[in-house]
């Protein structure tokens, strides 16, 4: 990953991050929300996962932002809550934790891009070497959840309409 | 001409920097409508760039299509939630 690009989207990401904690208006929220999907999916393509950035741009940056706008019309964008001290205290530590959590876990992930990390060596090479004769798909991913997998993303995608049909069963009247 | 896509592409992402000001700052809902509909069209030329430097512009041309499509839909519909509320 080059660093101008890595840095430059890095410190973006975080001046978000750091206005969606500050914001107050939940329509900034969901707009800030997008933005930050979508520098995500720019992150994430830079990182060479072009699925997952397809997702997220996808998932992340548009139709989430569409759910949170459904939302919206229903409530008043403008209704602020504000945590006791107590509870933004205790939010504040559980997050540090997580975050400290994380962080120390990094030490244990292999170098980026490293050709000799315990996941490349297992069965990914196998898929790698079979996958366009055992296929003819020239994407490694797409044959691996679309032909490997293929019952499992099926039933996956049958979850998700039985979830959205008893959504739209649930949710679906006119207030 | 790596160089060339390298310096296009920091630039752009220098360029979104206003635009994500915009977003943050923004009084009104239209600046924020408007800023976000400008991240979109930068976040789709990103991606080509990335493709481009990567020399796999296929794959991430398709990328930025959906994208950007979904950016016009997502766009369109908070400017009918914008005339719902009356302008806010």
């Amino acid at each position: 990953m080059n660093p101008y690009i890595g840095g430059l989207l890095s410190v973006m990401l975080v001046a978000l991050g750091i206005a969606l904690i500050r914001v107050r208006d939940l329509f900034a929220t969901m707009a800030l929300l997008s933005a930050f999907s979508g520098l995500i999916a720019v992150l994430l393509a830079v990182l060479g996962a072009v699925d997952v950035a397809f997702t997220e741009a996808v998932v992340g940056a548009s139709i989430s932002t569409v759910l949170l706008m459904t939302l919206l019309r229903r409530i008043d964008p403008r209704e602020v809550v504000r945590q006791g001290p107590l509870a933004r205290a205790a939010a504040l530590a559980g997050v540090g934790a997580i975050g400290f959590v994380l962080l120390w876990g990094i030490d244990a992930l292999p170098p980026f891009g490293d050709p000799q990390s315990a996941p490349t060596r297992h069965v990914a090479p196998a898929y790698i070497e079979r996958a366009l004769q055992d296929t003819a798909t020239p994407n490694v991913v797409t044959a691996v959840l679309a032909d490997y997998r293929s019952f499992d993303t099926l039933i996956e995608t049958t979850v998700i309409l039985t979830a959205a049909m008893a959504c739209i069963l649930l949710l679906g009247r006119k207030p | 001409m790596t160089h060339v896509f390298l310096a296009a592409t920091v630039a752009t992402l220098i360029l979104a920097i206003p635009y994500l000001g915009r977003v943050i700052a923004g009084p009104t809902v239209f600046d924020r409508v408007v800023a976000l509909n400008g991240i979109g069209t930068k976040i789709a030329v990103l991606m080509v760039l990335v493709g481009l430097l990567y020399a796999r512009a296929d794959m991430f041309v398709d990328i930025a299509l959906a994208f950007y499509l979904l950016n016009l839909v997502t766009t369109l519909l908070l400017a009918k939630y914008v005339k719902e509320r009356g302008g806010l």
